[in-house]
């Protein structure tokens, strides 16, 4: 029973999370830095 | 299959360009690098040390609840069957290479991925503004995408350096060790997997031991390439769920279900 609540309770956290991260335009800060190319990433420095 | 849905971008391999597609905006649920050129998603460690080096600190709602969404609806079952570079250790594992899968030091290199989703992830990002350390430093998913622009762009390549050099040293180490060790990056260093694994023993996709089935003949634990016995820890936290352990139980006392 408890760890039904606790899965349940995390999906929820997770969907909620995802929508508030919306909300404040997150998306656009991960593309912001996902559609250019990560020198750090590549070894660039 | 998994590799190549979040690598779709196959015009990129060609031309040595990165997606910039609105896609870029989701993070893939496997460690993928965004500035590989097939990539149309972003990488979620990647995204959440951005968020967290930031100049402002903002945050991260979006990146920790895709990571929460993902790790409670399937645990490290992404692990298992959608992360590109997971599939490519197996891949290498497969090869006919001398095999050292268990060893001495295997439980205790455990907890270093730990350490590095602490540290390298977490905290160093948090403290040293604008520089994603495992990125930076270690991740090998962004040595291989650096690989292929540079093949790709002679300007790209003619800006490689020291950083690039370390950077290949760690994905040499880390595929030569793969032929020996079963995927010993999951293992040991992927903070991914780490976030996941706490997930594993609550998640809605998990595993079931059938306790009256169960004539403990440890044919699961022999079979595991993870070095878990199933039959003792069905959830554990090093699981990847790649189902070996269920397909050879004689008794059918192991499941992976969905249960809530």
């Amino acid at each position: 029973m408890r760890k039904r609540i606790l899965t349940i309770s995390l999906i929820a956290a997770g969907i909620i999370l995802i929508v508030v991260g919306i909300v404040l335009k997150q998306p656009e800060g991960v593309f912001a830095k996902a559609a250019r190319i990560c020198m750090e990433c590549i070894g660039l420095g | 299959m998994a590799l190549l849905l979040q690598n779709a971008n196959f015009k990129g391999f060609f031309e040595g360009k990165i997606y910039q597609g609105a896609s870029k905006s989701v993070c893939v649920p496997g460690l993928n690098c965004y500035s590989c050129p097939g990539a149309i998603g972003a990488c979620p460690i990647g995204s959440l040390q951005t968020y967290l080096s930031g100049l402002k600190f903002k945050f991260p709602y979006y990146v920790v609840g895709i990571l929460i969404f993902i790790g409670a609806l399937v645990g490290r079952a992404v692990c298992g069957f959608l992360c590109p570079f997971g599939f490519l250790q197996d891949l290498l594992y497969m090869i006919p290479f001398f095999k050292k899968n268990e060893f001495k030091l295997d439980k205790y290199l455990r907890y270093f991925k730990y350490v590095v989703l602490g540290l390298f992830v977490l905290l160093l990002p948090f403290c040293f503004k604008l520089t994603p350390f495992f990125c930076k430093y270690i991740c090998p998913s962004g040595t291989i995408a650096g690989i292929w622009l540079a093949s790709a762009d002679k300007q790209v390549a003619s800006q490689l350096g020291g950083l690039f050099s370390w950077k290949l040293v760690v994905l040499g180490i880390i595929l030569v060790t793969s032929l020996m060790i079963y995927r010993p990056f999951c293992k040991y260093i992927c903070p991914l997997g780490a976030i996941y694994g706490f997930f594993n023993k609550i998640s809605l996709y998990r595993m079931h031991l059938d306790k009256s089935k169960c004539v403990n003949c440890k044919a699961c634990a022999k079979v595991c390439k993870m070095n878990i016995d199933p039959s003792v820890k069905p959830n554990s936290c090093e699981c990847i769920r790649c189902g070996d352990c269920v397909n050879a139980c004689p008794h059918k006392a192991l499941k992976m279900k969905v249960k809530i």
